[in-house]
Order: structure tokens, then C-alpha cells, then sequence
């Protein structure tokens, strides 16, 4: 337990890219001063310094979430392809593989979560910001298909600069898909707990990323539909400072809980067995 | 009313310029031309009126319908009264509720899209913009009533997607309907607004191309109000003799093979 992190006010309100870059040490963001990656990953990929939260790669949140060696993955294999021969696409979808590591902007499957077994997916900051695309769409949308058909619950971690442009309608079209598997997977009686993670915003704010039974947050990500920018420059005035932070939308009565990163995995321990077990 | 003229050698580029020219008809225009008898319902019962959203009911033909638009207005102050058809939370709260009330009465849902994108702002974003269209999409796809959306001008990406989880979609031909405008899209890819000629040809966002796709149902040709009124009709028509599981079904699997 690191308690020099423990006290520090968390703090993810950097902008833009909070990337990891592939070194040993590196300089953070906020706080500038030279860290360790270990220390860091052994952190919960918080800043040991000053409480920056680093954007979590979607393979090892999964694995900061799920009980050892429950997860298994599905749909592994989907990959997205230029459908409208956008230019420049193809070179972003391989720069993106290189640099998350992953072949696409989510990764779902099936694990256990304090013994209880349930699905999950969660998206990677790490592929072109977690754009929604039609492979992430399809996705989700199986994966909440999959879950319905076994009575299973969802946890689902968003973080998403929105609706993927490359793909035009199509990938528009994808949060229409996604909250329509919610629907039906809610209309059976399950559980969907949701996590936003720092940014969720876009399409993916205003579809499945809004939709869960209980919604958590880490501290200081922002959650919103529109670009502060945009409605910067939009309103031409200065934003409020809490601005689209999970503290503020909590306030405005969207977010039910915000929950320190290293706390997640407990909360949805509890959250989960609330939800098992118990058969009238 | 007005023509649409007949060029031909439109790209489509100008397609979205042309969506958005002033003297265009309004959703109001369609609602005059198409329902008798309509008077609109105003609130969503939570918070406000927006009047970027007009709603109510009317008839088409006999068949009493629910016809929900997105309204730009007319001249500058109109446009000020409407918000410039960019809708906030209330506006589509205030929308769900008209169609659950169509639901509860069994009447039709017709649609008219018409924004550039549902409202940027502080108050937006604090009433639940995302959450009011996230609740849209939710609750649109189990409705237990048909609903026709009608893109009849821009149809600015979640704003417009909002009111358009419909089972039919029908689009003029020279409306356009888009992930983002190529404005954005030219300047946040290649920082260039002036580029959005090239973005415009490449997002797939003209009625036909959409056509081709699969993605919408029909294009329209040209605003003749009585051939749109039989249309929809006609539609509503053979719609509301569906079972509303196998309408339901039909519309989840509509949205589902998007992409697939």
C-alpha cells in the first residue's frame, strides 16, 4: 500500500493524453516531476507523486477488475476495416494496433468478480482515444446479447473521445445499436454497472455509457457529450472549473458514485453480490 | 412552397450547404403541409419547454398521429426563439414524452429532423444532454408504436440520431445526415476547415449514398406535400397492423446489422 497516494487529492484533470509512454521512468504530466513506471503500475497507475491518474490500457483494467485468471476473452478477433475508404484510416487503425497493443478499441469477455460471474468490457484510451467504431459497437452489443441470454450482469468501463468519424453513419449508427442491447438486457432483469473513466464523452456519453442501473466514476474524469472546446468556443466564455468532472455531474444528479481507482474493484464486489443470490 | 431544383451536379458538399440555407421549409412547413388539426403539447413535465422541439398532435388524413419536429425557424427571430433548432436535454425529454403518450394511445410517431446538432452549452451538459439522448435511443427501440423519422434538412450527428431510432427512416434528397459535420471533421483531422468539401465526400452523408447503404429507407424526392402525405400514411398504414413485438423485433434488427 502506497500511503504517499493515499492522501493526495486524486487527480485526473489533465487534458488530452495521459498516455504511458514505453520507458522506464517517466516525467509526469501534472506534477513534472521524473517517476518510475513500476511505481506507478504498482500504484493503480496513479502518479505516486501527486495523485495523476494515467489512462489504464483496457487489458489491465480487466485485470485490475476480475478475479485471478477468471477473464476469458471474446469476439478476440474482430478487427475494423476502412468501409468507407476513408482517407488516412487505414494508417490510424495500424498506428493504433502499435500503440495499444490491442487489435480494437474495446476488449470484452467473461471473468468472475468476487466470485461472482458476470461480463466485461472495457474500452482502451490507448486505440484512437476509444472511438466508437462498428467493431466496438458490435462488440458491446454481443457481449450485452451473450450476457441476457445467461441472466448475467455487465460491468462495462467507458473512456471515449465518441463515435469513430471514420466510419461515417455507420459508426453513428452504433450507439443506437448498443443502447438497444441495453434495453433488452435491463428488460430481463440484469444488472449493468458502468464505469466512466477520464474522457467518456461523445456518442459513448450519449448511449450505453449513460445507461447503467449504477454508475460510477473516477475521480476528476470528464464526462459530457460536448467538447469543453466546443463550448468555449460556442458560449465564447471561460468554463466553471469543475466543469464536466465526475464530482461536478455527480452534483447534477448523473453519477451515483465517485469512487477512487484502487477502490473500484471492492465497490463492485459489493455492488455484485447485492445483486446475487437472493431469489424471492 | 418551395421546389427543390433540379441540379444535378450538386456534390456533396453542397448538399449540406444546401441543407442548411435559410428559406429552406421548416418542420413547421411540413406540419402545416401534412397534419389538420394540429395542436401542439408543450413541456417535459421535469423541467422545461424547449423550443427548439415542437410537439403534438394532429391528423393525417383521419388517422390522428403524433408528430414531433425539430424546429429552426423561420427568420432571425424565430431562429432566436428556436435556439437555431439546436435542442437541449428538455427538448428531448419533451419528445420521449409525446412519443410515450403515442405509445399509451396507440397513435403513430412521425419525426422531423432538422439541427445541426443538439445544444453546446454549460446548462446542457449539467441537465444531462448525453443522458437525455442515451434515454432517447433506449426507449425509442422498445416503443411499442411505429415511428417514422423524416430527415428534412441537417441531421447533425447524436442530436439528430435522437429523434431517428425509428423503424423507417426517410431522408430528402437534399437533407444530409452525418456523424459530425465535415466542418469539425476537416478541422480536427487534417486542421483545415477549408477541407470539409473532401470530409463531406468521404463520411457518407447524403440521402442516397445512405440509400445505398442500407442505413436509411427512402429518399425523397422533392417536398410535394399531398404525394409525402399519402406516403406516410400509406406507411403508418401497413406499419400499425403489425404485432408491436414483431415491430420491436423488426426495428431492433434494423439498428443491429448496421455495420454488419
Amino acid at each position: 500500500m502506497n500511503f504517499k497516494g493515499f492522501f493526495l487529492k486524486a487527480n485526473n484533470e489533465l487534458e488530452g493524453e495521459n498516455f504511458i509512454p514505453r520507458a522506464r521512468r517517466i516525467t509526469c504530466k501534472k506534477c513534472q516531476k521524473k517517476v518510475s513506471v513500476s511505481q506507478i503500475r504498482k500504484n493503480s497507475f496513479i502518479c505516486p507523486e501527486c495523485g495523476n491518474y494515467f489512462s489504464v490500457r483496457s487489458r489491465r483494467r480487466i485485470l485490475m477488475l476480475c478475479d485471478r485468471r477468471s477473464f476469458s476473452e471474446m469476439y478476440a478477433d474482430m478487427e475494423s476495416e476502412n468501409i468507407l475508404g476513408f482517407p488516412e484510416y487505414d494508417e490510424k487503425l495500424s498506428a493504433a494496433r502499435e500503440k495499444s497493443r490491442e487489435k480494437e478499441g474495446v476488449i470484452c469477455g467473461e471473468g468472475r468478480i468476487g466470485g461472482v460471474r458476470c461480463c466485461i468490457f472495457a474500452m482502451d484510451a490507448y486505440f484512437m482515444m476509444g472511438s466508437m467504431g462498428a467493431v466496438v459497437g458490435e462488440k458491446i452489443t454481443r457481449l450485452f446479447e451473450y450476457a441476457a441470454e445467461r441472466s448475467l450482469p455487465v460491468i462495462g468501463v467507458t473512456v471515449s473521445g465518441g463515435a469513430r468519424m471514420q466510419e461515417g453513419m455507420i459508426s453513428l449508427f452504433q450507439m443506437s445499436k448498443v443502447s438497444a442491447a441495453v434495453k433488452r438486457h435491463s428488460d430481463k432483469g440484469n444488472l449493468y454497472v458502468v464505469i466512466l473513466t477520464n474522457p467518456t464523452t461523445g456518442g459513448v456519453d450519449a448511449s450505453f455509457a449513460m445507461l447503467g442501473d449504477i454508475t460510477l466514476a473516477e475521480p476528476g474524469a470528464r464526462v459530457g457529450f460536448a467538447g469543453p472546446r466546443v463550448i468555449e468556443k460556442t458560449l465564447n466564455q471561460a468554463l466553471p472549473k469543475n466543469f464536466q468532472r465526475a464530482e461536478r455531474v455527480l452534483e447534477c444528479g448523473f453519477i451515483d458514485r465517485v469512487v477512487p481507482r484502487d477502490g473500484l474493484r471492492h465497490d463492485l464486489e459489493r455492488i455484485l453480490k447485492l445483486h446475487a443470490g437472493y431469489k424471492r | 412552397m418551395q421546389d427543390i431544383n433540379g441540379e444535378t451536379d450538386m456534390n456533396d458538399y453542397d448538399i449540406v450547404l444546401r441543407a442548411r440555407m435559410e428559406g429552406r421549409l421548416t418542420a413547421k412547413d411540413y406540419i402545416d403541409g401534412l397534419i389538420t388539426d394540429f395542436m401542439e403539447l408543450h413541456g417535459d413535465r421535469l423541467y422545461g419547454d424547449d423550443r427548439a422541439v415542437i410537439g403534438g398532435i394532429g391528423f393525417l388524413e383521419d388517422m390522428p398521429v403524433t408528430v414531433i419536429g425539430i424546429e429552426k425557424g423561420k427568420d432571425t427571430a424565430g431562429r432566436i426563439e428556436h435556439n437555431f433548432g439546436s435542442a437541449n436535454p428538455e427538448g428531448y425529454r419533451k419528445a420521449l414524452r409525446l412519443m410515450k403518450q403515442a405509445e399509451k394511445f396507440k397513435r403513430p410517431v412521425l419525426c422531423l429532423v432538422d439541427t445541426a446538432g443538439a445544444f453546446c452549452g454549460i446548462e446542457a451538459e449539467e441537465h444531462g444532454q448525453g443522458r437525455a439522448i442515451a434515454d432517447n435511443l433506449y426507449e425509442m427501440s422498445a416503443l411499442r408504436t411505429p415511428v417514422l423519422s423524416i430527415l428534412i434538412g441537417e441531421g447533425g450527428s447524436g442530436g439528430a440520431l435522437a429523434l431517428s431510432h425509428a423503424d423507417r427512416i426517410w431522408m430528402m434528397k437534399d437533407a444530409y445526415f452525418s456523424v459530425v459535420s465535415p466542418e469539425s471533421c476537416a478541422n480536427i483531422l487534417w486542421k483545415d476547415t477549408g477541407k470539409a468539401p473532401m470530409a463531406a465526400e468521404a463520411l457518407m452523408l447524403t440521402a442516397e449514398k445512405l440509400h445505398a447503404a442500407g442505413l436509411i429507407d427512402r429518399v425523397i424526392e422533392d417536398n410535394d406535400m399531398k404525394k409525402l402525405s399519402d406516403d406516410i400514411y400509406r406507411q403508418f398504414k401497413g406499419l400499425t397492423t403489425i404485432d408491436p413485438d414483431v415491430l420491436i423485433e423488426d426495428r431492433y434488427q434494423k439498428f443491429r446489422k448496421a455495420g454488419y
